[in-house]
């Protein structure tokens, strides 16, 4: 499935991954390989294990590797800290951002955009500089300066809070991004501001993985493969036109590749 | 959980203090009588009605029983196992700062206190107290010129008599509670201000207690006096090495605020707290209070409590002027086996009169964090109004919080708010800062910074990077 991009080095390869939380399999060998400017959409029920991937990629420490490799930039980065993972570029946008009582929105994405800019060696940025930047990023979410000196995330509405997660993404400019049903909850306005931005961000040189539900979001960012996941593993994998198949036919029409499997 | 284990990694709290100052120190005898306080007295050539009232306070306190109410478990104190004098040997009479013994300075140093001319910190005038003496003060002649007294407690017994004689022991008496009653027989230096009648205070003036002797206890002794439309802002700061035996300290502080004047103090209180089994550590029990006499007074108490194995301390606020204002903003760390029992009291005498209260404990390790206060609206109080609000973080699963808030109200025309609350560390907290590159420890210290945002915004502001720092500190170590 990769033809199309051999000139280049993949970004993510999940070879073969099964992970387990206190001892309950939930991923039975999942394999993924992402390349430069590739957007993958991954659909499938609730508990299939599409948010566990995306958290075991981003280090999440309540699961342990079982089996297989996740590699980034070709570098084995199953034992590397979350705060490794995003500093060297990689961006999970939560389902459900957390809200941090008493710590300014401003300071936490001025410290970890810093965090990731001191890996990249490029210069850290001071309380002036920094308002320069985001200034210019919350342009993409069309977020107001207000949620800057808010608390991260507390009070803020399930709208603000995936904007404010696609905030984070400019910031930090990952090189994949999982973006974890940032959709739902959203009404049609704020998904196509999401969407924009989620454009507006990725380029040429990135990756992005969308788990999601529903094919409004696929409308608006046109994946090149869609893959199906039930049961801890991929069952299907296919261009954006098995979404909407998917769509049409629902997921009882996947159970069938399972028996074919 | 793995990651509760984790939380315990991380707030392993290393002592950057616990050093000795090895100099030559005279010290009195073991053990506590008359023969003691009179020793004590005559070292410190004080006038008659200073010894009567020690005497006075030492006979209460033989009658008085060691009050066990506090949510603390620690073996007895044996008070005649203690020294209650002990001073760095150096000339009779210093008259400059030239003749302090340089390891006394070096210790100073050391501590981010330097006193010299040219190191002086310059925007605050410090007094540094070493076991039972005041050591140097700096600023004086610069604050002379406003009119400002800053000295040791034992000089301005010495040069400003009738002040003492006049507001000693009348904030806090001496018959208060054991502890002060034992601070009132024993005590040995503290410091000394007084802001005359419309003056604000050009500089904020600071007390550094240093703890060097193991054996003998710390028995300081503090008076402001904020005259008419005045002002003052006052910082204390306390460390001590580290010993496998516990020391004593008992302090009494007084503020008195006339009309229109204000008092500002905050502490940032790190003695050494012990180690991880518990061995050795500060004994704080320390009476702190404050008298908002004149007519729209403020006394503003703002702590950070992060030292000391047994910490009992309630700094408070008598509300006797009409709307005058009484503050109190607390944040306590306790870790390992620390134990803290410390809160407010806030007694509302005359009317329209307003108090504050904001308590963040922390209690990490095997530690016990216990929130006490008091606010009571009196007969007089009427359209008083208090509002308190007490919350507790608990870091791991073998700490405790308690929160013990007694109201008294005998003023149906007055107001009181309550609120409290209890939260934890989140796994999924930690997860989502780490996710965005912020490393584990920063992640827990940038939480309990969070946790604490509203106090630390009441204290001054290099106090306030300082207790950042502090409590980042506390919580530093290996993430394992």
């Amino acid at each position: 499935m990769q033809s199309k991009m051999k000139e280049s080095d993949p970004i993510l390869e999940v070879k073969n991954l099964s992970a387990s939380t206190d001892n309950l399999p939930i991923l039975k060998g999942v394999s993924l390989t992402v390349y430069p400017g590739e957007i993958h959409a991954i659909m499938g029920r609730n508990g299939c294990g599409k948010s566990t991937l995306s958290k075991i990629i981003a280090g999440h420490p309540s699961y342990n590797i079982t089996n297989g490799d996740i590699k980034f930039l070709g570098e084995n980065i199953n034992s590397l800290e979350p705060e490794e993972r995003s500093q060297s570029g990689i961006f999970l946008g939560f389902q459900y951002p957390i809200e941090i009582p008493g710590v300014s929105n401003l300071e936490f994405l001025r410290v970890s955009t810093n965090a990731r800019r001191k890996f990249l060696n490029k210069e850290e940025l001071d309380t002036f500089d920094f308002e320069e930047l985001v200034k210019e990023k919350l342009e993409i979410v069309k977020m107001d300066h207000a949620f800057l000196s808010r608390s991260v995330n507390q009070g803020f509405s399930g709208g603000e809070k995936k904007r404010n997660e696609i905030l984070q993404m400019a910031l930090l400019e990952p090189k994949i991004a999982i973006l974890d049903e940032t959709d739902s909850g959203l009404d049609i306005d704020a998904l196509r501001i999401v969407a924009s931005g989620i454009k507006k961000i990725s380029n040429a040189q990135t990756g992005i993985i969308l788990i999601t539900h529903y094919q409004r979001l696929l409308d608006e960012i046109k994946p090149n493969y869609v893959h199906v996941m039930s049961n801890g593993q991929i069952i299907k994998t296919g261009e954006s036109d098995l979404a909407l198949e998917l769509e049409e036919k629902g997921y009882e029409w996947t159970d069938n590749f399972i028996k074919e499997t | 959980m793995v990651n509760e284990n984790l939380v315990k990694d991380v707030v392993k709290e290393p002592y950057k203090y616990g050093f000795v100052t090895d100099i030559e120190t005279e010290k009195i005898e073991k053990g506590l009588n008359e023969d003691i306080i009179k020793l004590i007295s005559q070292k410190k050539e004080e006038p008659k009605f200073l010894l009567d009232f020690r005497l006075k306070a030492f006979k209460k306190w033989q009658k008085m029983k060691e009050p066990d109410w506090a949510e603390l478990g620690y073996k007895k104190i044996d008070y005649q196992d203690i020294i209650y004098y002990s001073a760095p040997k150096q000339k009779e009479k210093i008259s400059s700062l030239d003749e302090v013994d340089p390891k006394l300075l070096e210790t100073f140093d050391k501590l981010g206190i330097p006193l010299t001319e040219q190191k002086k910190l310059t925007n605050v005038a410090v007094d540094a107290v070493f076991d039972s003496v005041s050591i140097a003060t700096t600023f004086r002649e610069e604050l002379a010129e406003h009119g400002v007294i800053f000295c040791s407690i034992s000089e301005a017994v010495k040069n400003h008599a009738d002040l003492i004689e006049k507001y000693l022991g009348t904030v806090v008496p001496a018959s208060d509670n054991y502890f002060a009653a034992l601070n009132s027989a024993v005590f040995s230096d503290g410091s000394f201000v007084y802001i005359p009648k419309g003056v604000s205070c050009p500089m904020d003036l600071s007390s550094y207690f240093r703890i060097n002797s193991g054996d003998s206890g710390q028995f300081e002794r503090t008076l402001i006096i904020a005259e008419e439309s005045s002002s003052v802002s006052y910082l204390e700061g306390c460390t001590a090495p580290m010993f496998d035996t516990n020391t004593l300290h008992a302090a009494v502080v007084e503020l008195i605020a006339l009309d229109d004047a204000s008092i500002k103090y905050s502490t940032v209180q790190n003695w050494y707290a012990g180690d991880e089994e518990g061995i050795g550590g500060i004994f704080n029990f320390v009476t702190k209070r404050g008298k908002c006499l004149g007519k729209r007074s403020k006394i503003s108490w703002s702590q950070v409590e992060t030292g000391s194995a047994i910490t009992w301390k309630y700094p408070s606020c008598l509300l006797l002027g009409e709307e005058s204002v009484g503050e109190f903003y607390s944040v306590a760390l306790t870790n390992n086996l620390q134990q803290a029992d410390t809160g407010t009291k806030m007694i509302h005498i005359g009317p329209k009169t307003k108090s504050t209260i904001v308590s963040k404990g922390i209690s990490a390790g095997n530690s016990k964090n216990s929130y006490r206060g008091l606010v009571k609206m009196g007969t007089k109080a009427t359209g008083s109004r208090n509002y308190s609000q007490c919350d507790s973080m608990l870091i791991g699963d073998q700490a405790s919080a308690n929160t013990f808030p007694y109201i008294k109200s005998q003023q149906p025309n007055s107001e009181i708010e309550h609120e409290a609350s209890t939260c934890r560390i989140s796994e999924d907290q930690l997860f989502y800062l780490q996710s965005r590159g912020i490393e584990f420890e920063e992640a827990v210290s940038m939480m309990v910074s969070g946790f604490c945002r509203d106090v630390f915004n009441q204290l001054p502001m290099e106090f306030a990077a300082e207790a950042d720092k502090l409590l980042a500190l506390k919580l530093e170590g290996s993430v394992g």
